[in-house]
């Protein structure tokens, strides 16, 4: 009689448990360990991009808290806005014009440059620092040098002599935007050498001795072993060069005076600051937000596509 | 595995829902005394004014702490302020508010209308005299006091201008085609890579410094926007555009961003500048001794006085939308814009409070400091950004038509004004560019 009462207890204790180990896993210590990321991750991007999204199908502007306004729903008026404003079509452009300088730059430079570091050179940690410096050294110092260096009168005018552009790099339509390619490019590459260094060292050395006894030159052995080999991190680079191309904003900002000459400069994330905090029309500012979130994904999702089926 | 996943995904996408959550009723603080807070420019000579101002009046009521602190770092005061607002974190009186940015705070609901305030208008009315008008918000009301200008006006270096054989005492800037003349000598001689050289940055703010001073002489003190309509599509507007264009086009002018101040290394001859300047320049302030002269804005017809209009370039006071003391903040208030001091904000930073009669009140001052005494003329003839609708947008649209036609030369000033007129008009109305 006592065993059949406790026979229902023990299947309702097991129904709950095997609840428990559904929702909280066989380690449940586990969530603990990772429920501070996850608060992370939800208060600081999935609550704010969550709002971005509500603004951008609404009428939006900032408010003191307690401060009731309408905020009527105006389907996709701000995403036509966005789509009518010629500046932001050339922000766009320009960030195009970036990405198409910036990211075959880097993932080259950044792999040749680790390919030499990781040979057995002289001076061979100097050189890493060296290329590390501006990595780690505050934007805001690297725009002042290089202002110097490209003004009118500076160095690489200076070097250039009669084959200097005007008006100077960073006053020249045609060359604002390739100058900031160029600049971001030379700033990251520290990063991108490290990411391609510590991929290198999982690079068996037999394969080196094998191609070099096959007799495959230094060229060779790059194309057939070293590139495959570090693959995974070129995909990775590539995603992040993207990704910091999408969202310039201190270069515009600093070195070419608020993306100019006359806009060549500008980028989405520019426009983002200057409508949605300067003119508090954050709707606008969160429609392009959004926008250049999807476009970035699309980028990724496309270049990840073609990655796949290389391999 | 799966369930566990659900279960964090609909955390996480309440998260994101949960943002689209709407805001509480308006609660209105009643007029109540106690501690405040405020915060002051982050320019030293204004810290050592808001401290003793803080410690005097700390003194004097005990139980009305005022707790002062320099406005937080950032890329604007602006920028901080509208932060600030939306978080409901702002002190009760900040003494760094712009007036272009006024309209954007009065929206977003920051501003107190000093209105409510018995005898307010008449103290604001009494102590800043006519000009207390171009402070008043479209519904009538003054949503900022009226506090300190630094009118605008020529700095030219004497020693540049001695190179290039130009007269220090009287040199000859009074008209545009003097200015020219005057700009080109100064860099054919080579005495300085520039004539002048004011920050070519797209940033809305940089036209208050170029084109509005110069605008603001030869209208006859008209401001950008009046009664709905921008007024810059107009001779005066085309002539201050065509002057500033043929300054860029002969490379009177510099048009790329440099570091530091272009007049204080002597890379420009020129500089438009307000009293602020002067501690800089006569190397007070640890920065690059200079040896100026100062001069009226030109005009295409000349001027030599100092009562022409310029921009004012002035900072105010506002009180901000979480104040529960108000009544302190109030009193604060008209504790530091007293006679006494305005006095001592005049003696300790040498910009103008914005008081009638600054000559006569603090004459002995300017009897002491004859460099400030131009300015204390300036200040009565001081023009502001209009208080209107979108004024940020406005200014940074007629920045992006400015930048374009007049420091890059890539479309007519003539055609870039009218355009940006037309664009400004419909802002000025109300409506947005955005939906």
């Amino acid at each position: 009689m006592k065993l059949e009462a406790e026979l229902p207890l023990s299947a309702r204790e097991s129904r709950v448990t095997r609840l428990a180990r559904a929702v909280l896993g066989r380690q449940p210590i586990g969530l603990a360990f990772g429920a501070p990321y996850a608060l992370f991750i939800a208060v600081l991007f999935a609550y704010p991009l969550g709002l971005a999204v509500w603004m951008s199908f609404h009428r939006y502007f900032f408010t003191a808290p307690g401060v009731s306004v309408a905020r009527p729903f105006v389907g996709l008026a701000n995403y036509r806005a966005v789509f009518a404003d010629p500046e932001v079509l050339r922000s766009f452009l320009n960030i195009l014009i970036f990405l198409v300088i910036n990211v075959p730059l880097t993932v080259g430079l950044s792999l040749l440059l680790a390919t030499a570091l990781n040979a057995a050179i002289p001076f061979r940690a100097f050189f890493r620092a060296c290329f590390y410096v501006p990595y780690v050294t505050a934007s805001v110092a690297m725009v002042a040098v290089w202002l110097f260096m490209f003004s009118s009168g500076g160095v690489v005018n200076s070097v250039l002599g009669p084959l200097e552009p005007v008006p100077s790099w960073l006053v020249n339509q045609n060359w604002a935007m390739p100058s900031i390619a160029i600049y971001v490019t030379w700033k990251q590459l520290g990063f991108f050498i490290l990411l391609y260094l510590a991929a290198l060292q999982n690079v068996p050395k037999e394969l080196y001795e094998a191609a070099s006894m096959d007799g495959a030159s230094w060229w060779h052995r790059l194309r057939s072993v070293t590139i495959p080999g570090v693959r995974s991190v070129t995909t990775l680079i590539t995603l992040l060069a993207i990704i910091v191309g999408a969202n310039l904003f201190t270069e515009p900002y600093l070195l070419t005076a608020g993306g100019g000459p006359n806009g060549k400069s500008a980028s989405p994330v520019l426009l983002m600051y200057q409508t949605g905090i300067e003119q508090n029309h954050p709707d606008f500012a969160s429609a392009l937000g959004i926008i250049l979130v999807i476009g970035v994904l699309l980028i990724v999702g496309v270049q990840r596509l073609l990655q796949r089926n290389q391999t | 595995m799966k369930l566990r996943t659900i279960v964090v995904a609909a955390f996480t996408l309440s998260m994101g829902l949960a943002a689209c959550g709407g805001g509480a009723a308006v609660s209105s603080s009643a007029i109540s005394y106690g501690p405040i807070s405020i915060w002051y420019s982050n320019n030293a000579q204004e810290i050592t004014w808001g401290e003793q101002e803080v410690a005097a009046w700390n003194r004097l009521h005990p139980t009305q702490k005022v707790t002062g602190q320099q406005i937080p770092a950032a890329q604007s005061s602006e920028e901080v302020i509208s932060a600030a607002i939306t978080a409901g974190s702002e002190p009760c009186l900040i003494y760094n508010t712009a007036p272009a940015a006024v309209p954007e705070f009065e929206q977003a609901g920051g501003l107190v209308p000093l209105n409510d305030f018995p005898g307010a208008v008449s103290y604001i009315q009494t102590r800043t005299g006519p000009l207390a008008s171009m402070y008043k918000s479209p519904d009538g009301k003054y949503y900022q006091m009226p506090w300190k200008t630094n009118p605008v006006v020529i700095f030219y270096n004497k020693a540049e201008f001695a190179r290039a054989g130009i007269s220090t005492t009287n040199p000859p800037l009074s008209t545009y085609s003097e200015f020219l003349a005057t700009a080109k000598k100064v860099v054919s001689s080579g005495a300085a890579k520039y004539a002048i050289f004011p920050s070519p940055s797209s940033e809305f703010y940089e036209a208050w410094y170029d084109f509005y001073p110069l605008y603001a002489a030869e209208s006859g003190g008209k401001l950008l926007v009046e009664n709905g309509k921008a007024t810059f599509d107009s001779p005066a507007g085309k002539a201050v555009a065509a002057f500033w264009a043929q300054l860029y086009k002969e490379k009177l002018a510099g048009n790329e961003t440099i570091t530091g101040d272009p007049f204080a290394d002597g890379t420009a001859a020129m500089a438009i500048v307000g009293p602020w300047a002067v501690a800089d320049y006569q190397g007070k302030e640890g920065s690059a001794k200079v040896n100026y002269g100062v001069a009226p804005l030109p005009t295409s017809n000349g001027n030599t006085s100092y009562t022409i209009p310029t921009f004012s370039d002035a900072k105010n006071v506002a009180m901000y939308a979480s104040c529960k003391n108000r009544g302190t903040a109030w009193d604060f208030l008209k504790f530091t814009t007293s006679v006494n001091a305005d006095g001592k904000l005049l003696t300790i930073t040498g910009q103008m409070p914005m008081r009638q009669g600054l000559e006569n009140l603090y004459a002995s001052y300017f009897t002491a400091n004859p460099d400030y005494k131009d300015f204390a003329v300036e200040a009565a003839h001081v023009i502001e950004c209009p208080d209107i609708p979108n004024s940020i947008e406005i200014w940074q649209d007629f920045r992006n038509a400015w930048s374009k036609s007049v420091i890059f030369g890539t479309s007519s000033p003539n055609s870039a004004l009218a355009s940006a007129a037309s664009a400004i008009n419909k802002l000025a109305s109300g409506s947005s560019s955005e939906p």
